[in-house]
């Protein structure tokens, strides 16, 4: 269960703006997910360990050379606002 | 040769046809580009399969002819970054979205003489089994045009089954790949996970994502897998296959043992579907397998463990859409944060946000463990029941979806009852092992598919018993292609 | 009765290492460049873009590891800290979180608690309100330095004080620069110091809530903010309010301390292991290599001078510290063969003393004071060739001109006057012209003989020996 509080705790870390209905409707569906996928804890898991990789690979190293970086006007082109030939953003300063 | 002849034509076939000089790769990549290009302007007639086409057939070059994929036309699902070509994974917060790099495999199938056709519509950041969350429409079944193709990769799908594309790229990270081949009555293959470079696909579920071809044939996957793989520098998980993929040329299936799961087997496959399956099974028995019942125990929670380690990498490989670098940016942002929330529910669609939401509560301070952590536990378990099934069998059998393709809308209003269409998928995507789904004939007209999953790179392998059941099964895909596209 | 209170001190620091490299992409490091101009799709978040390590980084870290004498992960993993921030491109910086490469180990009298590898965050400047972006100020993200590999070095609360802070953070600087995995230069930022700073009262072992003070960009302001949090907190403690767990902020202009964050945003960084990268596991290879490039590092160096040379404590520690000033009295050293027995420590005291006084922080191989000068010119204090004070004379002129200490003192004949008749007469004409002190010295009133001196002093323009001149005051009176 995930209550309306929670939505909006989660909602403020995830950065998303949820409309009034957009909460309600949001705290039902991921109750009856989270409903469904806590049946894991139904599992004896303690000795178990945890797979973040299934490939086995170590050590994918890159050596120190230096390749080419994107000419300038690559790197901005998507960019929604240049400024000083760099990403213009509202101040984190104003946001706090 | 007519458009209509060219078209029939198997990628394989194709290519042989341009190496020989029977066909120019003008002509046919013009037959294709013609019909998706078609397609893609008929709106909402049509099947809205691409959401961009070449405008032009690529110059004749002659430097390139003796490539092995010389002049064979590709369509490609639009999470692969495609060079200053519209690469928007389905999002609106990437429309128009063109990018200064191509994809490492799209790099490669292109060294190898494929031209980029189009790129194909998928689920918006490939989270979806039906293709109902594109910011850009959704597909449609060319079985039956009311219905959905499967997702994520719907627009591959459709547009290979329809004849929009000889081949297609699609990725597959619960099913996205298989489902849709299913549902489309094509071939997909979901590879090892490692065995193809991502770089340069828009990443979903990154511990899961894997490229893959939607072909008409066998024949076609694995010489599009073929030109697929390789260690990539650029991707720390990727790895050399360790063999050389061949064309698959099995005649039956003397020795080998299939296993069928009784966890992904019973309750909730489809009666049509489930007849099907068991049709393909006792032909496969007349083919010289031995068919077992068998057990993954730990396969019933897979789904559970699949929906929190897919949300929550998703939900942090999708912070970088924050309205800075590229991509949707609100409209006078008062300051910073209502730049970033505003920016982020304007460009992410409902599903995509859910999943952003489940996953960020599931990495949350006081749930990692008892969500993330667990579900990696069970990820844990459930390669270790796959390992033990394949002591004792070649391949592990499946129906690939619980149904045929249902109806546009149908369950779009429950996430948990769509979330059910990867029941099937979800377990070899977190044990990274390959699997095939090939056509198996139809229910009330509509396409089914078999899925068969094996070892880690047994690729071969599992092309080749794939080849075998394909070529004993018979199976005519040429239905949709009649009347596939705007050309309806 | 007031209570005294003692700090409790831990440093967290970042080093930039020096890499060619940035951490996970080609980018070419680099320091004042324009904007955008060292940047990819990996460090720029692009979308499909993938990490892959830096191998020298990972060399750096070791070697770091192996000089802090840490012990080393056999397998280190990277996670994800989440968070929203403009330098931050893919919404989360890639940070050794569970099992850092590094871990343990001290150095000097401070213990390290771990160090592990990350990457930096891009630059970003504040432009004011240009009006170009509606409605708020605007900020400019140049991602030049994002990626950089970092080092970040957390100690555990050993730290006593301010002082020791800087002095510790000094030796830290040394061996960093010895390792030559850094720049180390904090004005630049390629070296980067946050304290966590609490007080108890004298005796007790609770810890108290502490704060972590950030932005002290060189040594002096590190050690002056830590100073100002440490009174800030005795104040409120003694006024009967509470320390308040929290990111401060230091001004270096001001002396002020302000809050960074406001505590109601309480950070949540769903750590998770990074599934874009594998595994690093130490091979014998990697860690042979990481060794056979290992310097001598300070606390050795400094045993050495002890041992070896019989240096004091003292002069040992600075040359083994400032490791500048290390290199070029062993310069000096091999350029005097006769230095031999007792020999080292005058010479140390000279360029320890007399030349840092006179060049301050600067290196003195850069200065116009050759070692072979220095050596010199301490020879002929050790021959009594010449008297300190002449000597002083010429370092005044080495220092200013450059040269050689020998032409010096020929050309402005600053020779030492010996015991022959010209100083004999010197003396003489002294205890003539000061009847008075004459009377007190016969006397007994041995204070009466610094006129005497100062007069022979002032003829001889330095040159004579004061012992010399003792001995003849003496002599002429008969004492």
């Amino acid at each position: 269960m995930i209550d309306r509080a929670q939505v909006l705790h989660v909602a403020k870390l995830a950065r998303l703006d949820l409309a009034d209905d957009e909460v309600d409707a949001m705290a039902r569906e991921l109750s009856a997910v989270l409903d469904h996928v806590e049946r894991i804890g139904e599992l004896e898991l303690d000795d178990v360990p945890a797979t973040s990789h299934v490939v086995d690979v170590v050590n994918a190293l890159r050596p120190d050379e230096p390749r080419p970086s994107l000419p300038r006007e690559r790197a901005l082109e998507n960019a929604p606002e240049v400024v000083d030939d760099g990403f213009g953003v509202p101040s984190p300063g104003a946001a706090s | 040769m007519s458009a209509t002849d060219l078209i029939a034509l198997t990628a394989a076939e194709a290519a042989e046809q341009l190496r020989h000089g029977h066909v120019s790769q003008t002509e046919l990549f013009d037959a294709y580009r013609e019909r998706a290009a078609a397609d893609r302007a008929a709106a909402d007639d049509g099947l809205n399969a691409y959401t961009w086409v070449a405008d032009a057939a690529p110059a004749e070059t002659g430097a390139a002819h003796d490539a092995p994929l010389h002049g064979v036309p590709l369509a490609v699902k639009d999470l692969f970054c495609t060079e200053g070509v519209p690469s928007q994974s389905g999002s609106r917060i990437l429309a128009g979205y063109r990018p200064p790099y191509t994809a490492h495999v799209v790099e490669q199938l292109e060294r190898a003489g494929s031209t980029l056709l189009g790129k194909t519509n998928q689920d918006e950041f490939a989270m979806g089994s039906s293709n109902e969350n594109s910011a850009f429409g959704p597909v449609r079944n060319p079985w039956d045009r009311e219905r959905v193709p499967g997702g994520s990769s719907g627009g591959s799908a459709a547009a290979v089954a329809a004849g929009l594309a000889p081949w297609a790229l699609g990725t597959d990270t619960g099913g996205s790949i298989r489902q849709p081949a299913a549902l489309c009555g094509i071939v997909g293959l979901k590879p090892t996970y490692g065995s193809v470079s991502r770089y340069g696909m828009i990443a979903f579920a990154s511990s899961l994502d894997q490229a893959g071809p939607f072909t008409r044939d066998v024949t076609d996957a694995a010489l599009l897998y073929r030109h697929m793989v390789g260690r990539d520098e650029r991707d720390s998980t990727s790895l050399a296959h360790p063999d050389a993929i061949e064309l698959p040329k099995g005649v039956d299936l003397k020795g080998i043992r299939l296993g069928v799961p009784e966890e992904l087997t019973g309750e909730g496959i489809e009666s049509g579907v489930r007849e099907a399956f068991n049709a393909t099974l006792a032909l496969a028995e007349q083919l010289g397998a031995t068919v077992e019942t068998t057990h993954l125990p730990h396969a019933p929670h897979a789904l559970s463990a699949y929906y929190l380690i897919a949300p929550a990498e998703a939900s942090s490989n999708l912070a970088r859409f924050d309205g800075v670098r590229y991509g949707h940016r609100t409209q006078d942002p008062d300051d910073l944060l209502d730049m970033y929330v505003r920016t982020r529910a304007e460009g992410f669609g409902p599903e995509v946000k859910r999943r952003i939401m489940l996953g960020t509560y599931a990495l949350s301070s006081g749930y990692y463990d008892a969500y993330y952590g667990r579900a990696q536990k069970v990820r844990t378990k459930i390669s270790e029941d796959f390992r033990a099934a394949f002591g004792s069998f070649d391949f592990i059998v499946t129906p690939t979806a619980p149904t045929v393709a249902f109806r546009l809308g149908e369950k779009t209003a429950d996430p948990l009852e769509m979330y059910l269409q990867d029941f099937c998928t979800v377990p070899m995507s977190l044990a990274g092992i390959p699997a095939i789904s090939i056509p198996n004939g139809l229910s009330d007209g509509l396409p089914v598919g078999f899925q068969i999953a094996g070892p880690a790179f047994s690729e071969n392998r599992l092309l080749n018993a794939a080849y075998v059941l394909e070529q004993a099964l018979g199976f005519d895909g040429t239905a949709p292609r009649q009347n596939g596209g705007g050309l309806a | 009765m007031s209570t005294a209170y003692e700090p409790v001190i831990g440093l967290e620091i970042h080093v930039q290492l020096k890499t060619k490299t940035k951490m996970f992409c080609g980018c070419e490091l680099s320091f004042g460049d324009p904007p955008t101009v060292h940047t990819c799709p990996v460090c720029l978040g692009l979308p499909g873009a993938l990490p892959v390590v830096n191998a020298r980084a990972i060399h750096y870290a070791l070697m770091v590891g192996m000089a802090l004498g840490c012990e080393l992960a056999p397998r280190s993993i990277f996670h994800r800290k989440n968070y929203f921030y403009p330098d931050l491109p893919k919404g989360y910086q890639v940070s050794q979180y569970d099992i850092p490469i590094c871990s343990g180990g001290h150095l000097g009298d401070v213990r390290i608690h771990r160090a592990h590898l990350e990457e930096d965050a891009a630059k970003l400047i504040h432009v004011g309100s240009s009006g170009r972006i509606h409605g708020a100020d605007a900020s400019v993200v140049d991602f030049n330095r994002g990626g950089t590999p970092l080092v970040e070095i957390v100690t555990e609360p050993d730290v006593k004080s301010a002082a020791q802070a800087r002095e510790w953070l000094t030796l830290l600087r040394t061996t960093l620069r010895q390792l030559g995995v850094s720049d180390v230069n904090m004005e630049e930022g390629s070296l980067r110091c946050d304290a966590n700073v609490s007080i108890r009262p004298v005796g007790s072992d609770v810890l108290g809530t502490k704060t972590e003070l950030k932005n002290m960009n060189s040594f002096r302001y590190l050690e002056r903010g830590v100073e100002a949090e440490i009174a800030r907190q005795i104040a409120l403690v003694e006024s009967g309010e509470e320390v308040v767990q929290e990111t401060l902020h230091y001004d270096p202009v001001s002396g002020a301390i302000s809050s960074l964050r406001s505590k109601e945003e309480a950070h949540d960084y769903r750590y998770f292991p990074e599934p874009d990268l594998v595994p690093v596991v130490l091979t014998e290879e990697m860690i042979a290599a990481a060794r056979a490039e290992l310097p001598e590092l300070p606390a050795q160096r400094a045993e050495r001078y002890e041992q070896q040379l019989g240096l004091s404590a003292d002069s040992a520690r600075l040359f083994a510290f400032r490791s500048e000033l290390g290199d070029y009295f062993e310069a000096a050293l091999a350029s005097d063969a006769d230095t031999g027995d007792g020999g080292a420590q005058p010479l140390a005291n000279w360029i320890s003393g007399e030349l840092v006084a006179r060049i301050g922080d600067e290196d003195p191989a850069s200065s116009k004071v050759t070692p072979q000068a220095i050596a010199q010119l301490a020879a002929l204090v050790r021959s009594k060739a010449v008297t300190q004070g002449a000597a002083k004379q010429v370092l005044d002129r080495l220092v200013a001109d450059g040269g050689e200490p020998n032409a010096i003192v020929e050309a402005e004949g600053l020779g030492a006057i010996g015991g022959g008749d010209e100083l004999a007469d010197v003396v003489k004409r002294a205890l003539e012209s000061d009847p008075a002190a004459v009377e007190k010295l016969k006397a007994g009133n041995m204070k009466a003989i610094g006129p005497i001196v100062g007069f022979v002093m002032r003829e001889t323009k330095g040159r004579a020996d004061g012992g010399e001149v003792n001995r003849l005051v003496r002599e002429q009176l008969g004492l």
